[in-house]
């Protein structure tokens, strides 16, 4: 995308938060919807809430209920229980023909025996739109895909990646309400991908359009979405923007599910709310943690903590410092930008720091079977009690 | 270098052995008929003339017997309408049968392309199953059904549909119903084939698109399908034109069908130069719709590419 375009917008994005405002009306609502597959439970009395020019992703593995929700919208599938409510309408049992939105199928699902603006102003023809204003709006759509020659070709005459754009832009031309994204990018090879991210939220942005993305790549819902449901077996475990997810995440599946993390088993023992501290059968030093919802004395948590989050040291602390663990190096994974260190902790388990090769160094100061020890900033981590 | 010359070898082998095979035995018996077009009918075992001996009559000899040569078979094939109306005939029962064929076909393929896929295979095999009895037997069969005194109108009098006996037998009528159901599957198998792989998100994305089921049929399945339409009415057509065992056993006397001009030729007339100038003349014919058949297969192979 070109940068003009970006500057129109302006701040647009910024302050872009609708489902803090308990009065805005959410575009789709699913409404403690089931659905189930015989004994199989695909999605569990779920409610969500997705806001109008919102980028949402779904994510989560394979087999989460998260296609099963989205097909929901898109009308390939029908709950078993609850209600898909699309601009204030139930929208079960309406046929997809007849729904308002549009989906861009993860195979691409492009009409091999037609032409790429045939495929385009496929659902321009049966929306019986004049034939004048179809080829203007299959033009306008193949420019915003890039491939404003290719009209004349057919699908197996394209790249992958071009195939991807005639797929996109057939689902944006007839300006749905929701774009549907099942795995857009998933076909596609890192750097593509990586390119084709930035250009989704770009056109997202341009076309006031809001668009819904299911995948299971936790980088991809990052880069790509104003908020993320993280999914597990049907239910949402946690709706957020990417920030919060990743630095709040409220269960060790969400924490583990997105990037890196060290969970370290703790006991609370004493204090409330703002700081407590816990003992971990990891260390002999004690655990501070500040900013942690109330948990009982004595009940178990976990201290998520991820690992460019923790800094790593040769030198011993004084004896007594809080949030320490020792151990030897047992690995490093030198990725240029940074490295990662996996220290081996005297009780066997592996704790992952992350530290950034801000200088140019070939020989790193910490090499492997050092003693090292490992410590924190008691407001760096996570208290999780799930 | 030996390496090399292994490949040949190899080479060699896989393209000789089928070409030998063709040349052995369609090449070579297809000149000897093509020869016998060209001789003349005579009285005399073999019936005809020139016979070639090679050791007796020597190089001049035979090319003396080249020049003997004549096209009075063909020019007789279409100075008698007999030939000319059983061609058009033969033609017309199998454009019309494999019209029939395609209309039955279709929708038997589309249902099983579109039932569980446990028990798809069940399905195809039922398609199959008539190929494990004789085809003589099966065509026997429709004569038990069809004539007069028959099955068919048996029940349909018993149930009080009709009065008199159904006149189906011997009459052209037979031949489209023998036609139909032995070449059903060979209908079917290729429509089969090619629904079968149609990809299901295809519809799904139609759907998506605003295109209701029944619309989505004319504008994505069928022609995704083409392919084996005209597969599967080759396979139908081509065979069905010279057809014998059906018109000669359901067909009765009124049927006209080159096949049995040809055999009449052949055994009551014992004219072998005129019935292999029918035979070869009836290739050409055909030639013509394999022709175009190739034709479109080479173009669908390049469009895949």
């Amino acid at each position: 995308m070109p940068p003009p375009e970006k500057a129109a917008l302006g701040p647009v994005r910024r302050d872009f938060s609708p489902w803090t405002n308990p009065d805005a009306v959410p575009l789709i609502r699913f409404e403690n919807v089931t659905k189930k597959y015989g004994d199989f439970t695909a999605v569990h009395n779920l409610t969500l809430n997705i806001y109008e020019r919102e980028f949402f992703a779904l994510l989560g593995p394979s087999g989460c209920g998260k296609t099963t929700l989205m097909r929901m919208i898109a009308g390939f599938e029908e709950p078993t229980e609850g209600k898909v409510i699309l601009a204030g309408r139930d929208l079960v049992g309406v046929p997809p023909y007849k729904r308002p939105v549009n989906m861009m199928f993860q195979s691409y699902a492009l009409f091999p025996h037609m032409s790429v603006a045939d495929n385009v102003a496929f659902g321009l023809k049966q929306a019986n739109m004049p034939k004048a204003e179809r080829d203007a709006r299959v033009t306008e759509m193949l420019t915003l895909v890039k491939l404003d020659k290719f009209g004349g070709r057919k699908p197996h005459q394209l790249s992958g990646g071009q195939r991807q754009r005639v797929a996109l832009a057939r689902s944006l031309a007839l300006k749905p309400k929701v774009l549907l994204l099942d795995e857009p990018l998933g076909a596609l090879d890192k750097k593509l991908r990586e390119e084709t991210q930035f250009e989704l939220t770009d056109l997202q942005v341009t076309l006031g359009m809001t668009f819904l993305i299911v995948t299971h790549d936790q980088e991809e819902a990052m880069t790509v979405a104003d908020r993320i449901a993280v999914m597990d077996h049907g239910r949402i475990v946690q709706v957020a923007t990417p920030g919060e997810i990743y630095e709040q995440p409220n269960s060790r599946y969400v924490a583990d599910f997105i990037g890196d993390v060290n969970v370290i088993p703790a006991r609370v023992e004493s204090g409330t709310g703002n700081a407590l501290k816990l003992k971990s059968a990891w260390t002999d030093a004690p655990i501070e943690i500040t900013g942690a919802p109330e948990v009982a004395k004595g009940a178990d948590a976990w201290i998520a903590l991820r690992p460019e989050k923790i800094a790593i040291s040769r030198d011993a602390p004084t004896p007594g410092t809080p949030n320490v663990l020792a151990g030897e190096v047992w690995d490093i994974g030198y990725l240029g930008d940074l490295s990662i260190y996996r220290v081996k902790l005297p009780s066997g388990d592996i704790v992952k720091a992350q530290v950034s090769n801000s200088t140019r160094l070939v020989e790193r100061p910490i090499t492997w079977e050092d003693k090292v020890w490992l410590s924190w900033q008691p407001e760096q981590a996570v208290l999780l009690t799930s | 270098m030996a390496e090399k010359k292994d490949t040949n070898w190899q080479k060699l082998i896989e393209i000789g052995v089928p070409f030998v095979w063709l040349i052995v035995l369609f090449l070579v018996p297809f000149f000897i008929v093509a020869k016998i077009s060209f001789s003349t009918a005579l009285i005399a075992q073999p019936p005809y003339q020139p016979v070639f001996d090679f050791f007796v009559d020597g190089v001049a000899g035979t090319i003396e017997k080249i020049k003997g040569f004549t096209l009075d078979n063909y020019a007789f094939l279409f100075s008698d309408p007999l030939y000319i109306n059983s061609y058009l005939s033969s033609l017309r029962i199998a454009a019309i049968s494999t019209v029939l064929l395609l209309l039955i076909g279709y929708p038997i393929a589309y249902g099983m392309a579109r039932a569980p896929k446990s028990i798809r295979p069940m399905l195809l095999m039922m398609v199959i199953l008539p190929f494990w009895t004789s085809f003589l037997i099966r065509v026997y069969a429709w004569i038990g059904i069809l004539k007069p005194e028959g099955l068919l109108s048996g029940l349909l009098i018993w149930l009080g549909v009709i009065e008199t006996p159904l006149a189906i037998m011997n009459t052209e009528k037979a031949v489209f119903i023998g036609i139909v159901y032995s070449y059903l599957p060979f209908m079917v198998l290729p429509l089969y084939a090619s629904l079968e792989k149609l990809d299901n998100t295809l519809l799904e994305a139609a759907a998506d698109l605003g295109s209701p089921p029944i619309k989505a049929f004319w504008q994505i399945t069928l022609p995704l399908s083409i392919p084996g339409v005209i597969a599967g009415c080759m396979l139908c057509f081509i065979p069905a034109v010279g057809e014998f065992v059906i018109p000669d056993l359901l067909g009765g006397s009124d049927t006209l069908m080159i096949g049995r001009t040809l055999w009449n030729e052949f055994f009551l007339n014992r004219d072998w130069p005129v019935s292999a100038a029918v035979a070869v003349l009836l290739l050409l014919v055909l030639v013509i719709p394999i022709v175009f058949y190739q034709n479109f297969q080479q173009r669908q192979l390049e469009a895949d590419r």
